[in-house]
C-alpha cells in the first residue's frame, strides 16, 4: 500500500517507478479510454463524413444519434457469428485477437504527459514501431484462414503496403530521433542553439529534447522536420489501411478485403483494432514531431499567467462542447416525441459543463493539462484521416507501391542525410 | 399466370397471342420481303416497301445478280438476300461499301412460313457515308447462319444472343453458346412456339430446388 | 480463354457444382487465381458477374456472365399491344428510362406513320435530356464511388434529386416515367414547368463545376482514370461501342446530330469528344454532355411552340404490315429499337438493340493487362446498366 501512495510523489512513470499496482491501473484506464475514444471516434467520423458529404449522418438513436456507436456495438455483439466451413478455425479465430493486441501493446509506450505512460522505455520508439508492424500478421492470418479469395487478396495487399511504408515511416522516424542529438537551429534559426542535445529512443526523452532544445521537431532545420513529418504523415495513413490507402480493404474492389468473412464481434474487434491503431501512429506522430504533450508556445510565452491562460484550455474546450449540446437541446423540435431525446442531450450537456468545472480546480487542472494538449493534437490527425476519407479516390495497387518506393522511400533517405548533414555542419 | 393462357404445350404454329391474328398471320409473310408480290398488299392503307435504287445497290445487282432483293420502306433501306450469298454481301458491305459499324444481329420466327422459319436481320451502319442498311436472309429452321464475327468483333455477343435467343446456329462463331439464359437451359424462347411463361422445369427444379419459378 | 472459365459454367448443374468444387483444386501449385467478381459485389453496378484470371493482381483473361436480370422484354413484347407495351421499356435502362420510352415511342410512330406534334417533340427532347443529366450524374457518383472517392456520390444524388422533382411533377413517377405516349405525351406541361426547369438549368450549373473541382485536377484520380481502359476508335467501332465511350475515342458521332430525331435538330448543341479513349476522356466527355444537355434544355424551355401535345393516333393501333429499326442516342449510346408488325394490334416482334449489352462486351479488351483495380474502374466507365444488359 506504501507503494501505492509513493508512487503519486514519484515523477516518473509507473513502469519506472516499478509500481505494478499502478502500472494494471494505467493500463485499464487506457484501455477504457481508447476504447471509449474509438466509439467517440465512430460516431464522429459518421458524423463529420456526412456533413461533409450533404447529409445528416445518424439522427435517430439519441439525439443527433449520439448513441448509435452504443447501439452499433450491441448489434455487433449479439449478431452471429458465422466461421466458413472451410476456413482454418484455430487461426481465424486468433486473427483479430491478434489485430487487437497488437494495436492496443502500442499504447504502452505513448506519453501521455511526462508521467502519463505505463512505462518509458530506452527503446520506446523501435518498441512501437515493431508492434505496430506485427498487426500485419494479424491481417494476413485472417485472409489466409478466410480460404476465400477475396480476403486472400487484400491480406496480401495489406502485407506488401505495410512493409513498404514501414521503411519510409523508419526513415522519417530516424530523422526525427536523430534531431534529439542535433543541437543545430538550421538556416532559419528557429530553436534553441544552446540545448543539450541527448540521442535518445525514448518517447517520453524525445519530448523532453524538444522541450529543451525550444521547437517542435516539425520545424527543426525547417523545411526538413517537416518533409520528414509528411513522409511520416503519409506513412502513417498506410500502415493503418485508411483511405486514400485503403487498399487491403478497398470496398469497391474486394468487397470487404480481409475482414470479408467476418462478422458480429470478431469483425468488431477488426474495428476496434484500426481505429485504436490509427489513434496510436497519430500519437507516434504527434510525440516524434509535434512536441507530445507540451502546450504551444512554452518557452515564448512561458511565465505564471501564461501558464494559468493555457491551463484553462481543457476546461474551455469542455464549456464548448457542453455549450453546442445546450444549444441543440434549445433547437430541438418541439415534439413530445423529442422529449426524452431533449431531456438526454440536456443532461449530457450538463454533464460535459460539470467535467469542464471539475477541470478548473487547480490540482486538476495541472495533472490534465498535458494529456489534453496531447489529445487534441492527436484529434487533429483523427480529423485528418476523415478528411481524406471524405476527399481523394483510392490509390491502385502499382501506384501505392511506386509511391512507396519511387517518392517516399528516397525522400525520407533523402530527408535523414540533409538532417545528418545540417547538424553537423 | 393466368394473362395469357399458361401454354402448357404450345403447338407449334400458333402465331404471337391468342385471338384475331390467323387471318393477319396468313398475309404477313410479306414484311419479311418476300420478294415476289409487292402489288398484292394485306392492307392497302399502309404503305408498302419500295424498290431501292442507288449505285452502291447496282454495284451489288451486278455482283449477285437475282441473289438480291432491296427494298426501301418507310424511308428505310433493306437487303433480301439468298442464305447463299449474304455473306459476301455483308463482306462486301463492310469492305468496299464503308458499312463499318454492325449495329445489331437479330432475328425473327416466322412458324408458319415452311422452310423459311427464320429472318436473320443484320442492321449496319455506315459512319463515313451516315446511312442505314438492313441485309436479311430467310432462313429454314436448323440451317445455320454465316457468322460475321469475323467482320465485325461487335456480332459476337449480338450472335450468342440470337442462338440463345432462337436457336439459330452461327457457323464460323468463335465461341457459341448461351448468353442471357443459363447454359443448361433447354429451349429457346423468343421462338414463337414458346409460351410466355414457359420455362425448363427440369433446369428450375435442379438448379433453384424449386418446383416452378412463377 | 474460356477453356479455363468453362469450367465454371458447365451445363448440367451436377456438374457444374463439381466443377466449382474443383477450381481450388491446383490452386497451390498454379500461379493463375481465378476470381469471381459478382453477382453480388458493391461495384458490378447489379447482377454482372465477371470471372477474372489473375496473375497476382494483374488480369489474365475476364469472362462475362449476364442474364442474372433477364426478364424476357422481347418475348412480352409480342404479347403485349403496342400502347401496353410502352411502360415495360422503362423497366430497361432504368436510370434513363425517359429516353427508352422515346425510342420506343418513335419507333411505333415511324411504324404507323405519324408524327408527334411539335410540342410533344420540344417537352420530349427536354424531359430525355433532363434524364440524360440524371444518368450522367448518377453514374458520376457511382464511378466515383468505384475508384474509391465517396463524396461525388452524395453531390451527385442530391442534384439528381431535383430533375426527378421535375419528372414527379409532369408524370407523377419519378424512376420508371412513363412519360411519353406514342404520337405524343400524355401530360400536358404542369404550371410553372418551364420556371421549374430553367431553375434547374441555374442550379445545376455550378454544382457540375464543383464535381470537377473535386475530381478533374486530383492527383489520384488522374492516376486511377488516366490511360486505364484505353479503347480506341478502330476497337470502338469493331466493337460496335456508341455513346460517351466512343466520343472518347475521338469519333465526333452522336445520333442527334448525325440522324437528329425528336426536336433536337433545332438547337445548337455540340458533341464533346475526347483523344485518349481512356477512363478519364470518357469521364471529361460525361461531364461536357451535362453541359451541352443543359444549353439544350435552355434553348428547348425558351422556344417550346403552342399547340396540341397529343397527336392523332387511333385508339386501337395496328400499324401496317412492315417493319422498322429506330435508334437514338441514350445516355449510354445507340438504344434501337427493330418492330416488325403483322398488321395485328400486337407487335410481331420487338428488337431492343442495348447500348449497355453492347458496350460491356468491350470490357474483356479494355481490362487485359490491368489490374482488378482498373476491372471495376472500367466497369464503372463503361456505364452499364444490367437491366438493360439482360433485359
Amino acid at each position: 500500500m506504501a507503494d501505492f501512495s509513493n508512487y503519486l510523489n514519484s515523477n516518473l512513470t509507473p513502469g519506472q517507478a516499478g509500481a505494478h499496482l499502478w502500472v494494471v491501473i494505467y493500463i485499464l484506464i487506457i484501455f477504457a479510454a481508447v476504447s471509449l475514444a474509438v466509439i467517440a471516434m465512430n460516431w464522429l467520423e459518421r458524423k463529420i463524413l456526412a456533413h461533409m458529404q450533404v447529409r445528416l449522418g445518424p439522427m435517430r438513436v439519441g439525439p443527433h444519434g449520439l448513441l448509435q456507436p452504443i447501439a452499433d456495438a450491441l448489434k455487433l455483439l449479439i449478431k452471429e457469428d458465422i466461421i466458413p466451413e472451410n476456413a482454418d478455425k484455430l487461426v481465424f479465430w486468433m486473427a483479430p485477437l491478434v489485430v487487437v493486441i497488437t494495436a492496443f501493446t502500442t499504447y504502452i509506450v505513448i506519453p501521455f504527459g511526462p508521467t502519463h505512460a505505463v512505462t518509458d522505455m530506452n527503446i520506446g520508439i523501435l518498441f512501437m514501431l515493431g508492434v505496430a508492424s506485427l498487426g500485419t500478421l494479424g491481417i494476413i492470418m485472417a485472409g489466409w484462414a478466410s480460404n476465400s479469395h477475396y480476403p486472400l487478396l487484400g491480406s496480401l495487399r495489406s502485407s506488401a503496403q505495410m512493409v513498404s511504408y514501414e521503411v519510409a515511416m523508419g526513415m522519417a522516424a530516424v530523422s526525427a530521433i536523430l534531431m534529439t542529438s542535433l543541437r543545430g537551429t538550421g538556416v532559419y534559426g528557429i530553436g534553441s542553439p544552446t540545448a543539450d542535445a541527448i540521442g535518445t529512443l525514448s518517447m517520453i526523452e524525445i519530448v523532453r529534447a524538444q522541450m529543451n532544445q525550444h521547437v517542435w521537431f516539425v520545424f527543426k532545420f525547417f523545411p526538413l522536420g517537416l518533409a520528414a513529418f509528411g513522409i511520416f504523415a503519409i506513412a502513417m495513413v498506410a500502415e493503418t489501411n485508411r483511405a486514400p490507402f485503403d487498399l487491403p480493404e478497398a470496398e469497391s474492389e474486394l468487397t470487404a478485403g480481409f475482414h470479408t468473412e467476418y462478422s458480429g464481434f470478431r469483425w468488431s474487434l477488426f474495428f476496434l483494432a484500426e481505429y485504436a491503431a490509427m489513434i496510436a501512429v497519430s500519437s507516434i506522430a504527434v510525440t516524434l514531431w509535434l512536441g507530445g504533450w507540451l502546450r504551444p508556445f512554452p518557452h515564448w510565452l512561458s511565465g505564471d499567467a501564461w501558464d494559468t491562460a493555457f491551463s484553462i484550455f481543457p476546461a474551455f474546450t469542455f464549456f464548448v462542447l457542453a455549450g453546442m449540446a445546450l444549444r441543440t437541446t434549445v433547437r430541438m423540435p418541439k415534439h413530445p416525441y423529442f422529449k426524452i431525446q431533449k431531456a438526454g442531450l440536456g443532461v449530457f450537456g450538463l454533464l460535459l459543463g460539470g467535467i469542464g468545472l471539475v477541470l478548473l480546480v487547480p490540482p486538476v487542472r495541472d495533472r490534465v493539462q498535458d494529456i489534453y494538449w496531447f489529445a487534441i493534437k492527436v484529434a487533429a490527425f483523427m480529423y485528418l484521416y476523415i478528411w481524406y476519407r471524405g476527399t481523394f479516390p483510392r490509390y491502385r495497387f502499382d501506384q501505392l507501391m511506386r509511391l512507396g518506393w519511387k517518392f517516399m522511400i528516397p525522400t525520407g533517405i533523402g530527408v535523414l542525410i540533409a538532417t545528418a548533414l545540417v547538424g553537423v555542419l | 399466370m393466368p394473362e395469357d393462357k399458361p401454354d402448357q404445350k404450345p403447338a407449334s404454329p400458333p402465331p404471337p397471342a391468342a385471338g384475331e391474328k390467323p387471318a393477319a398471320a396468313a398475309a404477313p409473310p410479306k414484311p419479311a420481303g418476300e420478294p415476289a408480290k409487292p402489288a398484292t398488299p394485306a392492307k392497302p392503307a399502309g404503305p408498302v416497301p419500295q424498290p431501292w435504287e442507288s449505285e452502291m445497290v447496282e454495284r451489288f445487282c451486278r455482283r449477285f445478280g437475282s441473289g438480291i432483293d432491296p427494298k426501301t420502306y418507310l424511308g428505310q433501306n433493306y437487303i433480301v438476300a439468298d442464305p447463299s450469298i449474304v455473306y459476301q454481301l455483308l463482306q462486301m458491305l463492310r469492305d468496299s461499301e464503308q458499312f463499318d459499324y454492325c449495329v445489331d444481329v437479330t432475328a425473327v420466327h416466322y412458324p408458319q412460313r415452311k422452310d423459311q422459319e427464320f429472318d436473320v436481320v443484320w442492321i449496319l451502319y455506315s459512319f463515313p457515308r451516315n446511312e442505314r442498311v438492313r441485309v436479311k436472309t430467310m432462313l429454314k429452321d436448323g440451317d445455320p447462319a454465316p457468322s460475321v464475327v469475323a467482320l465485325w468483333g461487335t456480332a459476337n455477343w449480338l450472335e450468342r444472343e440470337c442462338y440463345d435467343m432462337f436457336g439459330i446456329r452461327f457457323e464460323g462463331h468463335p465461341d457459341l453458346r448461351r448468353i442471357l439464359l443459363p447454359d443448361g437451359w433447354k429451349g429457346h424462347p423468343l421462338r414463337k412456339e414458346y409460351g410466355i411463361t414457359q420455362q425448363d422445369s427440369e433446369w428450375v427444379k435442379l438448379n433453384l430446388g424449386i418446383e416452378s419459378g412463377q | 480463354m474460356a477453356d479455363i472459365l468453362k469450367s465454371e459454367q458447365s451445363p448440367s448443374s451436377v456438374e457444374h457444382i463439381e466443377a466449382e468444387k474443383g477450381v481450388d483444386q491446383p490452386f497451390l501449385d498454379a500461379t493463375e487465381l481465378i476470381l469471381n467478381m459478382g453477382p453480388q459485389h458493391p461495384s458490378t453496378h447489379g447482377v454482372l458477374r465477371v470471372i477474372l484470371k489473375l496473375d497476382g493482381e494483374k488480369v489474365l483473361n475476364t469472362e462475362c456472365v449476364i442474364g442474372y436480370l433477364h426478364r424476357g422484354v422481347e418475348k412480352i413484347a409480342e404479347h403485349r399491344t403496342y400502347a401496353m407495351f410502352n411502360p415495360y421499356v422503362d423497366r430497361m435502362d432504368y436510370v434513363a428510362a425517359v429516353s427508352n420510352g422515346l425510342g420506343y415511342c418513335e419507333a411505333v410512330e415511324k411504324l404507323l406513320n405519324v408524327e408527334a406534334p411539335p410540342r410533344a417533340q420540344w417537352v420530349r427532347t427536354i424531359l430525355t435530356e433532363l434524364n440524360r443529366i440524371a444518368s450522367h450524374q448518377l453514374w458520376l457518383g457511382t464511378h466515383a464511388l468505384d475508384i474509391g472517392a465517396i463524396t461525388p456520390l452524395f453531390y451527385t444524388f442530391r442534384d439528381r434529386e431535383e430533375i426527378l422533382k421535375i419528372f414527379e411533377k409532369y408524370c407523377g413517377a419519378r424512376l420508371t416515367t412513363h412519360a411519353f405516349r406514342i404520337g405524343g405525351c400524355l401530360y400536358e406541361t404542369y404550371d410553372g414547368f418551364e420556371q421549374d426547369v430553367k431553375k434547374f438549368c441555374d442550379f445545376v450549373t455550378p454544382k457540375v463545376d464543383e464535381y470537377e473541382t473535386l475530381l478533374t485536377t486530383n492527383r489520384i484520380w488522374l492516376e486511377r482514370t488516366k490511360g486505364v481502359g484505353v479503347l480506341k476508335a478502330e476497337d470502338c467501332i469493331d466493337l460496335g461501342v456508341t455513346g460517351p465511350v466512343l466520343r472518347a475515342s475521338g469519333v465526333k458521332w452522336d445520333l442527334r446530330k448525325a440522324q437528329p430525331y425528336a426536336a433536337y435538330k433545332n438547337f445548337e448543341f455540340d458533341i464533346p469528344t475526347g483523344q485518349n479513349g481512356d477512363t478519364y476522356d470518357r469521364y471529361l466527355v460525361r461531364v461536357a454532355e451535362m453541359r451541352q444537355a443543359l444549353r439544350i434544355i435552355r434553348q428547348a424551355v425558351d422556344s417550346i411552340p403552342e399547340g396540341p401535345i397529343m397527336g392523332k393516333v387511333p385508339k386501337v393501333m395496328k400499324p401496317p404490315v412492315g417493319e422498322i429499326y429506330h435508334s437514338i442516342e441514350a445516355p449510354k449510346g445507340e438504344l434501337g429499337y427493330f418492330i416488325v408488325s403483322d398488321g395485328s394490334t400486337q407487335p410481331y416482334r420487338v428488337r431492343v438493340r442495348p447500348p449497355s449489352f453492347v458496350n460491356l462486351q468491350a470490357l474483356s479488351k479494355m481490362v487485359e493487362g490491368a489490374l482488378v483495380a482498373d476491372v471495376v474502374a472500367v466497369i464503372g466507365t463503361l456505364d452499364i446498366v444490367l437491366g438493360e444488359v439482360d433485359r
